[in-house]
This record gives structure tokens, sequence and C-alpha cells, in this order.
């Protein structure tokens, strides 16, 4: 009983508990509801699922348990995000303590509710709990707000930090996570206030199905707004992690955080005046040029850093070592090319979507121009997961051959699979509907073994840490002790601080 | 490391070399008799039904619609009849699409334009000849010079290949009209409600492979051509058991409450709907091509009038 209540200390008490948690919570709900689609329908496996579980899947529903089943997924990603900011960004122990927690029963609540209302039979009592979960993790970015608020004193910078500051020392990579995260909370509002009309003037809808649309409702355009903005928050989000994940300063950083600040205030607003403003998508480009320049500036500060780290031995490096250096280590790698790669399957394709829009896709029916859509946003989605990816398994100390092999394995086979889904939705482009099907049978084919063999490698490794839950000396066990260390010499210094302004207090009421 | 690489990046290829699936215009189908005349009309009276997804009750006036999409025997007949009184023509036709103009080789006729509102996106479809039908690879009736003849064993399939004007013009020369969506989707679900809901399929709640072809319903063609499979012939999913060779097919009885085949699956049907702020036509009902997803009956997909697709046709109604 013992061993199993320090299990669920370290699991729900801990940071990389938490991670592990809320990571394996998607991995489970990315096998069981990725057997209802795809090549899994045509195996038959999702009727087995179906039966199995005794799910109830109306036609008439689809898009409303999709879109429920994309929240639940949303939420835990972004309580991995809240997990990992508290841990990397200062804050009073008590803030982490209270923000975790609610995060983590915001997010669980919504899960098993939401799916348990969208799946299996309409239950409103489910309903209701899953807008409780959703409001528990909207307070948590409340409180995470409000703890990352960089005007603080105490969370200034020196003069000489190599890290981007202003000339009062306000540090502008915390103003960067603080307006990622209040951006973040008005979009939510967006997305609940239009949520709240649900039945009552507002009825479900994917996005995708509304493009041709020439009339939109505002309520339309609020949900329109909310979930592209949502994603892009999430994606700041992870780029602004993993820039504290590589140490990533200097007059790159410099330039790099007023960038990201700027251009999340203005793609948030871009996105949200979509609603009442006709060029709205002018402000978003703008927006992402901002965005996306301070993206570029991480790489270029990252690969840099893993070239000088990797040749520091060498006096003169070769094009050959310079290149072997920055190959060496995949999964700090990865995040920066993942970033590189996504302009060639998410931004690239959307840029000539915009530009060529009345010339090419227009022109296609309907259905082709949803399919480059859909796959569009599905894959910035995975390029996030993967990225998430990548720095969760560099805090599990997966080293060695295990590293190279699970880092490049994700590279190798995501970008094979989000190349090949990008060819697929932009088929049209060289292939006529009749003569499709040798290619359509190709790319469908890459993906499904580039999806299928991260999903093993994901499986691997949880099932790694799984077992070494079982060892009384596991990780975990390092782990745990390593971050209650750190928590207990934070809040050690926390306390002193605290003793020594008691101390002035008393000190100046004696005079 | 640099072995793994390797051998990863053959075993990508190996896969990736698999061999090629047939073109649809490269399959030449046995002909099969389903015993469903294509000639054949149901009466679907005026009243209310549960229309979109969401069941608005919505009105519609008592009308005729085809049981079948109109198949390729037909629109031969048509294209022979109005070639000789003169009403289309065989020539290379100007044909514009967003800020795109090409050329094809095919028949065509007048057509007298739609409003134009000069909204956002909106292409202004003006008055003049238009593009009926492409002579393309894929179609399957052939042109001696004089006559146009289905091909054998496409005679009772469903016209493919036509644009919205070739569709509308079938209709309009024998004093029909292309149905609306509305129409089109009483005519499939009906009136009737099972847990608060209209039918989302033609034949009720539930989609299996011997209810209609879609995409991986692993249909008879889909056996014989690889899993795009190919059209069936109209009323093709009545409940017979179809023998071809040593392949044996079961099919359910999948008509619609009134008596109409082919209303999920086969091909995407053009509708007649001609909306405010947009040149788009509307299609319904899914195709060999879709998911089961897009069979649903208050799906749709939509084209510029231009387009023109192997799983796209269409059916008739009337007043």
């Amino acid at each position: 009983m013992k061993a199993l209540g320090k299990r669920l200390d370290y699991l729900f008490r801990s940071t990389r508990g938490l991670t592990l948690v809320a990571i394996s919570a998607v991995a489970i709900v990315t096998a069981i509801w990725g057997t209802l689609s795809g090549p899994m329908v045509e195996w038959g496996v999702r009727d087995i699922t179906v039966n199995l579980l005794g799910m109830d899947l109306t036609q008439a529903d689809r898009e409303g348990r999709i879109i429920m089943l994309y929240h639940t997924i949303a939420m835990t990603i972004v309580a991995i995000e809240v997990y990992f900011m508290t841990e990397i960004l200062p804050m009073k122990r008590h803030e982490q303590v209270i923000i975790n927690m609610t995060t983590t029963v915001g997010y669980l609540t919504a899960l098993i509710f939401g799916m348990g209302f969208a799946y299996f039979g309409h239950n409103f009592v489910f309903h209701g709990l899953f807008l409780l979960g959703q409001s528990l993790l909207f307070f948590a970015g409340i409180l995470l707000s409000a703890a990352l608020w960089p005007w603080k004193k105490e969370y200034r910078l020196e003069a000489d930090s190599p890290y981007a500051h202003t000339k009062k020392g306000v540090d502008l990579e915390r103003l960067a996570f603080f307006t990622m995260a209040v951006a973040t909370l008005l979009s939510a509002t967006f997305g609940a206030v239009t949520g709240s009309y649900w039945g009552n003037g507002h009825e479900t809808f994917l996005g995708e199905d509304l493009i041709r649309v020439p009339h939109k409702t505002a309520l339309q355009k609020a949900i329109i707004g909310h979930l592209h903005i949502m994603l892009t928050l999430v994606a700041v989000a992870i780029t602004l992690i993993v820039g504290r994940w590589m140490k990533f300063q200097g007059i790159l950083h410099r330039v790099a955080m007023p960038l990201m600040i700027v251009g999340t205030i203005i793609i948030t607003f871009g996105a949200l005046s979509v609603v009442w403003l006709p060029w709205a998508h002018t402000t978003i480009y703008f927006g992402s040029v901002f965005v996306m320049f301070s993206a570029l500036l991480y790489v270029i500060y990252t690969w840099d850093k893993l070239i000088k780290d990797g040749t520091a031995d060498i006096e003169k490096p070769t094009f050959g070592q310079k290149m072997g250096a920055l190959l060496r280590d995949p999964l700090k790698f990865g995040p920066g090319w993942q970033m590189v790669f996504m302009n060639f399957t998410v931004s690239g394709v959307g840029i000539f979507m915009a530009v060529k829009l009345d010339e090419i896709f227009r022109v296609w029916p309907h259905r082709e121009e949803r399919i480059t859509l859909t796959g569009h946003w599905h894959i910035l989605a995975a390029l996030i997961a993967t990225i998430i990816i990548f720095y969760y398994m560099d805090l599990s100390k997966v080293e060695g051959k295990k590293r190279k092999w699970a880092g490049w394995t994700i590279i190798i086979m995501s970008d094979l699979a989000f190349a090949s889904a990008t060819i697929f939705s932009m088929k049209r482009l060289f292939v006529a509907e009749s003569e499709q099907q040798s290619l359509v049978n190709t790319v469908m084919l890459l993906m499904d073994l580039g999806l299928g063999v991260i999903l093993v490698v994901l499986a691997m490794f949880l099932i790694w840490r799984l077992y070494d839950l079982f060892k009384d000396k596991g990780y975990w066990n390092e782990e745990f002790s390593a971050e209650k260390k750190m928590n207990a010499e934070a809040e050690i210094a926390e306390q002193q601080k605290k003793i020594e302004e008691l101390q002035a207090t008393l000190k100046e009421v004696s005079k | 490391m640099k072995r793994s690489l390797l051998i990863m990046t053959l075993f990508i290829f190996l896969l990736a070399a698999c061999g090629p699936a047939p073109s649809v215009s490269a399959i030449k189908p046995p002909f099969i008799e389903t015993g469903i005349s294509s000639e054949t009309w149901a009466s679907v009276p005026a009243g209310d039904f549960p229309y979109g997804q969401h069941d608005h009750v919505t009105f519609v006036e008592d009308f005729d619609i085809m049981v079948t999409d109109v198949t390729v025997e037909q629109y031969a007949q048509f294209l022979n009849d109005a070639l000789a009184s003169g009403d289309i023509s065989i020539s290379e036709f100007e044909v514009e699409a967003g800020e795109v103009v090409w050329h094809e080789e095919g028949v065509g006729g007048y057509y007298e334009g739609d409003p134009f509102d000069g909204y956002k996106h909106e292409e202004e479809i003006k008055p003049g000849d238009k593009l009926f039908m492409p002579m393309v690879d894929g179609l399957r009736l052939t042109y001696d010079g004089s006559l146009f003849t289905a091909l054998d064993s496409y005679t009772n399939h469903p016209m493919t290949l036509v644009t919205w004007w070739g569709a509308d013009a079938y209709c309009e020369y024998y004093d029909y009209r292309l149905p609306l969506e509305a129409e089109w989707e009483k005519a499939a679900r009906g009136t009737e409600m099972v847990d608060d809901h209209g039918l989302p399929f033609p034949w009720g709640v539930e989609i299996h492979g011997n209810n209609a072809n879609f995409y991986s319903s692993f249909d008879l063609f889909e056996r014989m051509f690889g899993r795009l499979g190919n059209t069936t012939p109209v009323g093709f999913y009545n409940g017979q058991t179809y023998g071809v060779g040593e392949e044996s097919y079961e099919t359910h009885d999948s008509a619609s409450p009134y008596g109409l085949y082919d209303m999920a699956g086969n091909v995407w049907q053009w509708m007649g709907d001609d909306y405010h702020d947009q040149h788009y036509r509307y299609m319904r009902g899914g195709s060999f091509y879709s998911y089961e997803v897009d069979l649903r009956v208050w799906k749709n997909n939509s084209a510029g009038p231009q387009h023109y697709s192997p799983s796209l046709g269409f059916r008739c109604a009337r007043d």
C-alpha cells in the first residue's frame, strides 16, 4: 500500500509524473479512438472497438463527437505545456502546486466525462462535468497568468543578463509566456461564449465544412477564429518552452522575444477579429511573420549551438564535422528541424492556398479543398506532439543508442508521414481523379507506416516508463527525489526570504 | 547509425514500390443486369421532412424524381437526339474556372448564364456555349462520327464525366430539371424519425459494405479491380446476389423510402440550386471514391459548373 502511495505521489505530485500521466492519457485516447477512422475502419477494427467498449456512434452526432475529442486532446496537451512551464519558469512553490493541481483535475475531468458524453450515450451530467473540467483548466490559466506576471521585482533580470530584457530588467521571455497565456484565456473565452449558445441558436459544425458558405454567422466565425488561434498559441507555447530547454539567449534571443510578443498579440487579434473585420486575414498574415521569424531565430541559435558544442574540441572543424555535430543528438536537433519542416507542410501549404485560392483550390471540388485544410492543421498538431515527445524523452534521460534510435525514428517517420499527407492533400495538382489510385495507395501506405512506427516508439517508451514504476529504485524514484530536493531548496530560499522580510517588518515597527 | 538509416530508407522505398493500381479508365467490368429500370420515376408527396444534419422541419412541394441515376445509355441517346436537333455540337470549348481559362474538345451547347452578385470569390457565369461532356479518356461511350454508343459493359452504369451544364441540358431537353437539394434529401431519407433524428442513410441508420458503393466497401468491383473499385450499375444494391465468374456478391436492398436507388454512394449527383453570392453548384450522395461519412444524406460537395469527374453523375426531377 505504501509502495502504491509512493507511486501515486510521484505520478500526481511531481511535474515529471504529471507529464507522464498526461502523455499516457493522450496515447491511450489516440490508440483507442484512432481505431475509429482511416485504415482501421477498412480492416474492421472499428467495429471491434465499438462493440467491445459499447460505444454509441449516432451518425448525426459525428461532428459533435469529433469536436469533443479534439477538445479533450487539446486540454491534455495544454496541461502538459502548463506542467513544463511551471517547472522551467521561476514562480513560488505554492503557485506551482495550485496551478498543477487545478490543471490536473481540470483536464482529467474534461477528458473522462467529455469522452463519456460524446461516445457512450449522451448523459448530460457528463456534459456538465466536461464543462466543469474545462472551466477548471481556464481557472488554472488565470492562476498561471498571475504567477507569470512579468513586472514582479523578484523576476527581473540583471542588466548583464544574456536573456532578453527591458532597461528596467523585465524578463521579455517571461513576458512572451505571459502574453501567450493571456491570449489563450481570451481565445478560450471566445470558444466558451459561443459554446454557450449550443442548442440555442448555434449548431455543431466542423470549420472545414463551411469554407464555401458565403455568409457565416458571427457565432460560426467566432468558432473558426477560436480553433485557429488555440492551435497557434499551443505552437507558440512549445516554441518558447523548447527555447528555454535549449537555453536560447544572446542577441538572437533579444530580437526573437519582442517579435514573439508582438506577433502573438497581432495574430490573436487577427484571428478573433474574423468575427467583425473583413481584413482579419491580413492581420493574421502580418502577425505570423513576427512569430515565424522569432521561431527561425530559435532554429538558427540552437543549430549553431549544437555545432559549436559538438566541435568544441576541434580547432578547425570541417563541414562534415559540423554536420556530424548538428545531427549527433536527434532529440535536440528535432524541435528546430520540425519547425523548419513545418514550413513545407503547414505554412507553405497555407500561403500557397491563400495565394492560389481562386485560381486552384476553389476550382477543385469542396471535398478536395477540405482535405488540404484538415491535412495541414492535423500535421501542425502532430508536429507539436513530436516536439513534446523530444523534450519529454530528454527529461526522462533517454540516452545512448536508445536516444538516437528513438529520436531519428520519430523525425524520419513523422516527416515521411507528414510529407505523404501533404502530397495526398495536394494530389489534384499532380494527378487526375481517374488516375490517382496508385499515388493514393502509396502515400496512404507511407502515412500509415510513418504514424504507426511513431506510435510504436511512443508505446515502447511508455511501457519502459511503466515497467520502471514497478522498480523500487527505478528512474521515477530518482526523478522524484531530484524534484523534491529542488523544490525543498526553492522553498527554503523562499522561506528565508520571507523570514528576512518579516524580520525587517518587526524591526521597523519596534523602532 | 548510417546502416540503420540505409535499411530504413530501403524499406520505405520497397513499400512505396508496391504495384500500380489500375486507373478507372482502364477498367473493363463485366455487364451486370440489376433488374432495375432506369426509365422509372418515383413520386414524392408534398409535406414536411427533417432537413439537414440537425433535422430542421422543412416543407417541400410534391415532385417526381428518377429512381436511378441517368445511365450511359440514356445519355448517349440524348446526345444523338440533341445532335440531330442541332441543340448541341461537337467542338472545342473555352472553359473558365477561377482565373484560369483553357480549351477542351467535347460536346457542348448554349447556356443562358447565371445572375451575378459580384460577391467575394464569386465567379461570373456568362451566357454562351458551354462544355457538357469532354472527349477524354475514361468516357464510357464512343463516337463514330455520327452516333454516340454506350460501351457494352457500361450501358447501365451512371453517366459520369458530365459538367453541371451537361446534366442540366439533359434534363431540360426532356422538359425535366435537376432536383433541388431539399427535394433530393427528402427523396433520399423520407420523413421517418428514429431516436429523434431523420434517417442518415436512405435505407436506415447503419451502413454496411453491402448497402452502397463507397471507398473500401469491399464491393464486387473492389474485389475485382482493387480498392478503388468502380461505379456499379444503377440499382445494384437491391437485395440480389450477383455471380460474376467465381465471384459471388450479396447486396442488401438499399432503396430509399420512396424506392430510389443509389442515393448514397456510387456517384455524386448534381443539384439544380443556384444560390446567391456564389457560383458553385452542389452535389449530394457521395461516391465510390467517398468514405462512408460522406454518404450521409445531408452531406454535400460543391464545384464550379465546369467540373466533371468519373465519380459524378446526376438524375432528373419533374414537377
